[in-house]
């Protein structure tokens, strides 16, 4: 059962502000995917190891570690470019809200 | 002459032969698009004038003999979660709205050095996720097929430009089944290649122990030819390997392959007329020689639970870097930092983003971790299991792509597991990493229309030249 603090939990941990509306569509459909997923639990996987992705073992011999040389590289895209992407910034620098609230 | 229904091939060889020009082909696609993508609306941004320049600079190499690749001068439709640099990319979100890329994806660097043409940008549900479409910040786009109904998802947009003839190619990205189920509804060839085959560098992250992009083609050989134009290891996406190039055996039997039918994808939920397509599909690969058994893959039906679990926990780490701060939109409300995240988000995350952004929070958070994401990881490993010893007895899987042909538009949009049903086939091909395509194999009649049916095609790790090789002659003997 998914309640509404839990909801609101949730979005304070995943950083967004919901409406009224949206916290009550999301507890209802949080709780029936969560239903529909809790269908795993009928599979005992105490023995299983967790596989979080990638080749199965027979083929990680593909992948290698590889290290390049410690040198000066030139960076991947322009830094100007990055910064640009940015909605506020000045001078080549991103700017930011402060993390507190100015009292008055 | 006609311009209509080109391929990579034709094009290709049309203009070795001198037959038209780079720019000829590219006005008879922009022409497609300016009389027929208003109502489809399978794009969301067309380079207009860049693709005539880029088409000019092509003919004058080709006319000096400067260039000489199985691509050049082909237009390509790139979905828009893909980066261009210097133009918008979007992923349809409003989040991203304003964003210009700021470099190339590895594959779009790869694709111009072949002399390939960025035709524009395609329509995809937000961040790539859905399976229709209809979860564009931008609006839906239109099957081809029938004006009613959905493309599929979430490359919807490149599927539908191919269904419309207003691209001879496109690139799409495949997490759940993003590039098959619209390439099936849409009537398309679409592949998904093994994990590890093509970089992602570039690619706007979903899920990135699932994410693949793949190419979507009028034809298998359009397919190889793209998919070999995109493969290799790539030093920006430490996942990829060096593969062998692809080997399109182009027979007219399939003696000698073993193909599987796995029982599993015949069950509950499979529409009957669809059904009856893939089981014809499966006789003629029959008749062409083909060794068709039937296997089992046990934990089939936990495929899309699992996904539901290790896809959205993803999606929640990937799609944190959308703070308001770093890229386009940022909020006017917020007077502190705290709020620039969680108004930024509000205000530009659509509704089907942030359902999965929430649910992935949830499932890796603390004291629900090991029930939800661990879980779904060990299950995982069981799905790749059912894989590997499948491939032990046999060469090739055949099955549907998706359960239903394209379905109406808001049929699904307010039960979010209807629309999850309609990956029931696909996802588990990502969760295990093994390579798959679908291919037109019939259709199907809905409301006086005719609708395509896709035939699956999975195949072991990084054999991708079976399940082209395989798929090529099944469509020569349809």
């Amino acid at each position: 059962m998914i309640t509404k603090k839990d909801i609101e939990h949730i979005a304070r941990l995943a950083r967004i502000e919901l409406a009224e509306e949206e916290e009550e569509k999301f507890g209802k459909d949080l709780g029936a995917i969560l239903d529909f997923v809790n269908q795993l639990n009928k599979v005992d996987t105490s023995d299983i190891l967790p596989l979080a992705g990638g080749l199965p073992e027979g083929l990680l011999a593909l992948l290698e570690n590889e290290t390049r040389p410690d040198e000066e590289k030139t960076p991947l895209g322009n830094p100007a470019e990055l910064v640009n992407a940015a909605p506020k910034k000045e001078e080549g620098w991103i700017e930011t809200k402060a993390i507190f609230k100015e009292t008055k | 002459m006609s311009f209509d229904n080109l391929t990579i091939a034709k094009i290709v060889s049309g203009l070795k032969a001198k037959e038209f020009s780079a720019e000829e082909v590219v006005s008879f696609y922009l022409e497609n698009i300016r009389k027929r993508d208003k109502e489809i609306h399978a794009y969301l941004e067309v380079f207009e004038k860049e693709v005539m320049i880029a088409a000019g600079d092509i003919d004058k190499k080709i006319a000096d003999k400067k260039i000489d690749s199985p691509i050049m001068g082909v237009p390509i439709a790139v979905k828009d979660n893909i980066l261009i640099h210097g133009t918008r990319t979007t992923a349809a979100s409003k989040i991203l709205a304003p964003y210009v890329a700021s470099y190339d994806a590895t594959v779009i660097e790869k694709l111009r050095a072949q002399g390939a043409i960025f035709l524009g940008k395609t329509n995809l549900d937000e961040f790539a996720m859905g399976s229709s479409t209809e979860n564009s910040a931008f609006g839906p786009t239109k099957n081809p097929h029938d004006f009613d109904r959905v493309p599929g998802g979430s490359s919807g947009g490149s599927a539908a430009a191919l269904a419309g003839d207003l691209a001879p190619a496109a690139l799409g990205s495949d997490t759940g089944g993003s590039i098959r189920q619209p390439a099936a509804f849409c009537g398309a060839v679409g592949l998904k290649p093994t994990y590890g085959a093509v970089s992602r560098h570039g690619l706007i992250a979903m899920a990135s122990s699932l994410d693949q992009i793949g190419p979507i083609t009028k034809t298998v050989e359009d397919a190889a030819l793209l998919f070999e134009a995109l493969r290799g290891r790539d030093r920006y996406d430490a996942t990829t390997v060096e593969t062998k190039p692809v080997e399109l055996k182009k027979s007219d039997t399939l003696r000698g392959v073993k193909v599987g039918v796995p029982k599993e994808y015949f069950g509950e939920g499979l529409d009957k007329d669809v059904g009856e397509c893939i089981k014809n599909a499966v006789k003629l690969l029959g008749s062409l020689g083909a060794d068709i058994r039937e296997i089992e893959l046990p934990h089939a039906e936990y495929a899309l639970p699992t996904y539901y679990i290790v896809m959205p926990a993803e999606v929640s780490a990937n799609l944190a870097r959308f703070d308001g701060i770093r890229y386009a939109h940022q909020t006017r409300s917020a007077e502190a930092l705290l709020e620039v995240y969680e108004k930024s988000r509000k205000e530009g995350f659509g509704r089907e983003v942030k359902r999965r952004i929430m649910l992935g929070t949830y499932a890796l958070s603390a004291g629900y971790y090991e029930a939800y994401y661990g879980k779904a990881q060990r299950m995982r490993r069981l799905i790749r299991e059912d894989f590997r010893r499948a491939f032990e007895s046999v060469d090739i899987l055949v099955g549907p792509t998706a359960p239903t042909p394209a379905f109406g538009f808001g049929e699904r949009t307010n039960n979010p597991l209807q629309m999850y049903l309609a990956d029931i086939y696909t996802v588990a091909i990502n969760l295990a990493g093994v390579p798959a395509l679908s291919i037109p194999c019939g259709r199907v009649k809905r409301d006086g229309k005719d609708l395509p049916v896709g035939l699956q095609i999975i195949g072991k790790w990084f054999d991708e030249s079976a399940i082209l090789s395989a798929a090529y002659t099944f469509e020569q003997s349809q």
